[in-house]
C-alpha cells in the first residue's frame, strides 16, 4: 500500500474538467484508489465520488493505492495532476 | 390523405423529405420483480456498453464539428458510466433487492442527482444535469425507448419537434437535416434563427404537428410561404418540386447580384450586412454578397461552456473576424448575456422580469472585470480591420457614458503597454429601449452611429412578451408607433452626420424595407440568406418614390393597414 499527500495549486480545485482526467486516467489499473480529504474519502476511479468532495484550491489531499499495480498507479497520478495544474 | 399545416415562414427555402421526430419523452419506470438477477445485470451491462459507444461516437463527431472544448461533457458523461460507485450500487441493488435494472438505476441516480443538487456550489449543482443526461439515455436503452439523438440522424430528414433547444441544434448534421418544423417559437426564436443560418428551410408554430405525424412519413416544408403539408399526394410533391426548382432557379439569379452594390432605381446607395454569431458565419455573409457585418453576437463566445471566455480567446475570435471581412465594417455588440440567454456560470438570480432586469449593458457596467476583458480583446483585434463597437440595451446617456469611458481607459492602458489600438473604432449603441429612441437627438451628438435593434424596440414599446402566444398579436413591426420611432432615430443621427443601422428581423423583411429606405435607413443588416433577396427587391424600387410612401404609411391608423398598403404597391 502506498499513500502520499499532495496540496492542490490551482485556483479552481479539482473541478470537472481535470477530475476527469485523472478518473479516466485510472480506468485501466488494478490497485484501489482512494482519494482522502477533510476526513472525507472517496473512490478516486469513481468521478461522482470525486467530485463529491469538491476539493477547493489549498486543500491537502491524501491518496491511496493498494495493489499490484501502485507503484505505477501513483506515478500516473502525479504526472496527470501536474499536467493539469494541481499540483505544482 | 394529405395534411397542408398552416405556421409562421421562418426560414426560405423548400424541402421534401422524410419526418424525424424529434422528442424527449417521458419515461414510466415500473418495479419488477425478477428471479434471474444474474441474466438482467448482464442485460444491463450490455446496454451500459451500447450507451458508451453512442457516447464515444458523439464526443468524436462533436471534437470534429465543434472542437474539444465542447466534445469534453461527453467524456465526462462516458466516466459517470464507468464510475464503480454508481453502477456498483446498481448491480447490487438488482441482486439483493431482486428488482429490474430499470427501477435500480433510476432509484439510484435519483440518490447521485440529489446529492449534487443539494451541494453549496452552484457549479457542483450543474453537474447534476449531468447525471440525468446520462440516466436518461441508458434509461432509453434499457426501456427499448429509441433515443432520440439529433446527431446520430445519416438519412436525408425535416425534423420535428416541439422546440429545438440550442443544444439540439449544435447536434444536428447540416448534411441530412433538409428542414425543421416546430410547435411553438416565431419568426425570431432560437430554432429560426439558426433555421436560417443553416441556410436549412423551416417553419414554426406549427401547433399539433407532432400528434399528427409518425417517423419517416414523407413531409413538404415550405419556408417560404409557411406551410408544412405531412403525407403529400403524388400531385402534390410533384407541384412541390417545381416551386423549389423554380425557387432554386431564383436564387441562381439573386446570386447573379453577388458583387454589386444595393442602388435603387434612382440612384441611392445603401449598404447590406450580415448578422452573425460566430467566425465561422463570415463565410455565409461573404457568400451572399454581404458588404459588412451589421451585428456580431458576442455572446455565442460565451455560451454553452463552463466559465468565462479568456480575453485571448476573444482576441483570436474577433482578429478571425475582421481579418476574413477584408476591411469592410464589422460591428460587434458587446455581451448581451441576461433576458432568455442565460450563463450558468455567472450564477446570477432569478429574475421576475428577466427582460425588464439586470441584462446586457447593465450587468456590464456592474461586473467591469468582465466587461474590460472583452473591450480589451476587441481593442486589441482592432488593427486587423474595420472594426465597430456596440453597446447593447442602452437607456440612458449615463450609460453610454460610462461604457465609453471604460473602453477609452481600457484603450489607453493598452497603449501605455506598447500595445496597437486602431485609431478609427467608431462607437455606437444599438437603439432598442424606447427611452433612448426618444432621446436621439441628444444621443446622435455623442455617438458614432445608431442601430435599431427592432426585436426587442417593438417589444418595449408595445410592451408585448413576444414569446407568449396570447399576446404575441401585439408583436406589429409595422405599427406606425415603430415607424415613427424609427424615423425620429434616422432624422436626428442624419442631422448630426451620423449613420444608422438596422440589425433586427425588420431589415431583411420584404415590406419594411421599402419604408426603412423612404425614411433614409444607411445600412441594413440581416440574415445572410436574406441579403441577395434584398438586393434585388431594392434595385427594383425608387427611392424618391418611397420617401412619398413612408410619409403616407407614417400617418396610417393600423399595423394591417400599411401592410395592406405595402403590399399593394410591391404588386
Amino acid at each position: 500500500m502506498i499513500e502520499k499527500n499532495y496540496t492542490i495549486t490551482s485556483e479552481a480545485g479539482i473541478h470537472a474538467r481535470p477530475a476527469t482526467v485523472i478518473v479516466g486516467a485510472l480506468t485501466n489499473f488494478k490497485s484501489d484508489v482512494t482519494i482522502e480529504y477533510k476526513g472525507r474519502q472517496a473512490n478516486l476511479k469513481s468521478i461522482m465520488g470525486v467530485m463529491a468532495l469538491g476539493i477547493p484550491n489549498r486543500a491537502t489531499i491524501k491518496i491511496t493505492a493498494n495493489g499490484e499495480d501502485e507503484t505505477s498507479v501513483i506515478e500516473k497520478i502525479d504526472e496527470v495532476m501536474s499536467k493539469e495544474g494541481l499540483i505544482s | 390523405m394529405s395534411i397542408t399545416i398552416e405556421g409562421i415562414a421562418a426560414s426560405p427555402g423548400i424541402c421534401i423529405a422524410k419526418a424525424f421526430r424529434l422528442q424527449h419523452q417521458e419515461y414510466q419506470i415500473v418495479k419488477k420483480s425478477l428471479t434471474n438477477t444474474e441474466e438482467e445485470i448482464e442485460r444491463f451491462e450490455k446496454m451500459i456498453e451500447k450507451s458508451k459507444a453512442e457516447l464515444e461516437a458523439l464526443k468524436l463527431e462533436t471534437s470534429k464539428k465543434l472542437g474539444e472544448d465542447k466534445a469534453a461533457i461527453f467524456a465526462s458523461h462516458i466516466l459517470i458510466l464507468s464510475d464503480p460507485e454508481f453502477i456498483q450500487a446498481i448491480k447490487e441493488k438488482v441482486a439483493t433487492e431482486q428488482v429490474n435494472a430499470e427501477f435500480a438505476l433510476d432509484e439510484i441516480a435519483a440518490m447521485f442527482i440529489s446529492m449534487f443538487e443539494n451541494m453549496e456550489n452552484e457549479y457542483m449543482r450543474e453537474r447534476a444535469a449531468d447525471i440525468r443526461d446520462v440516466t436518461k439515455r441508458l434509461l432509453g436503452h434499457l426501456l427499448g425507448v429509441e433515443m432520440i439523438n439529433p446527431s446520430t440522424i445519416s438519412e436525408e430528414v425535416v425534423i420535428i419537434a416541439k422546440d429545438l433547444t440550442p443544444s439540439d441544434t449544435a447536434q444536428l448534421n447540416r448534411q441530412y437535416v433538409k428542414g425543421f418544423t416546430t410547435e411553438i417559437g416565431g419568426r425570431t426564436s432560437h430554432s429560426a434563427i439558426m433555421a436560417r443560418s443553416m441556410e436549412i428551410p423551416a417553419v414554426v408554430g406549427t401547433k399539433n404537428v407532432l400528434s399528427q405525424i409518425e417517423n419517416n412519413m414523407l413531409v413538404i416544408v415550405d419556408g417560404n410561404d409557411g406551410k408544412v403539408i405531412l403525407n403529400p399526394t403524388d400531385d402534390e410533391v410533384k407541384q412541390y418540386k417545381v416551386k423549389k426548382a423554380a425557387y432554386e432557379k431564383q436564387q441562381v439569379e439573386w446570386a447573379k447580384l453577388k458583387n454589386e452594390k444595393t442602388i435603387t432605381i434612382d440612384g441611392h446607395q445603401v449598404e447590406l450586412g450580415g448578422n452573425i454569431g460566430t467566425p465561422q458565419d463570415v463565410q455565409g455573409v461573404l457568400n451572399f454578397g454581404g458588404e459588412a457585418i451589421g451585428l456580431y453576437r458576442t455572446e455565442f463566445l460565451y455560451m454553452g461552456r463552463e466559465q468565462l471566455p479568456t480575453e485571448e480567446e476573444q482576441y483570436h475570435a474577433y482578429k478571425a473576424v475582421l481579418e476574413s471581412m477584408e476591411n469592410k465594417p464589422v460591428v460587434v455588440r458587446t455581451l448581451d448575456i441576461g433576458g432568455d440567454k442565460e450563463l450558468p456560470y455567472l450564477d446570477l438570480p432569478k429574475e421576475m422580469n428577466p427582460f425588464l432586469g439586470f441584462r446586457a449593458i447593465r450587468l456590464c457596467l456592474e461586473m467591469q472585470e468582465m466587461f474590460r476583458t472583452q473591450l480589451r480583446g476587441l481593442l486589441r483585434a482592432s488593427v486587423f480591420g474595420n472594426l465597430k463597437i456596440m453597446f447593447p440595451m442602452i437607456a440612458t446617456l449615463d450609460e453610454f457614458r460610462q461604457a465609453k469611458s471604460i473602453l477609452l481607459e481600457e484603450k489607453e492602458k493598452l497603449q501605455k503597454d506598447g500595445i496597437e489600438v486602431s485609431d478609427n473604432i467608431e462607437i455606437g449603441i444599438m437603439v432598442e429601449i424606447p427611452s433612448t429612441a426618444v432621446m436621439a437627438d441628444l444621443f446622435a451628438k455623442e455617438v458614432d452611429f445608431f442601430s435599431i435593434g427592432t426585436n426587442d424596440l417593438i417589444q418595449y414599446t408595445l410592451a408585448v412578451d413576444r414569446m407568449n402566444e396570447r399576446v404575441s398579436y401585439l408583436y406589429q413591426p409595422y405599427n406606425p408607433a415603430i415607424l415613427r420611432l424609427i424615423k425620429n432615430i434616422i432624422d436626428k443621427a442624419h442631422h448630426n452626420g451620423k449613420w444608422v443601422g438596422m440589425c433586427g428581423e425588420m431589415a431583411g423583411d420584404e415590406i419594411a424595407i421599402p419604408i426603412l429606405l423612404g425614411l433614409g435607413l444607411d445600412e441594413f443588416s440581416m440574415s445572410a440568406t436574406s441579403i441577395l433577396k434584398a438586393r434585388s427587391q431594392i434595385s427594383r424600387i425608387s427611392r424618391s418614390e418611397m420617401i412619398a410612401v413612408a410619409e403616407k404609411v407614417l400617418n396610417m391608423d393600423t399595423a394591417e393597414e400599411v401592410k395592406d398598403y405595402i403590399e399593394t404597391i410591391l404588386k
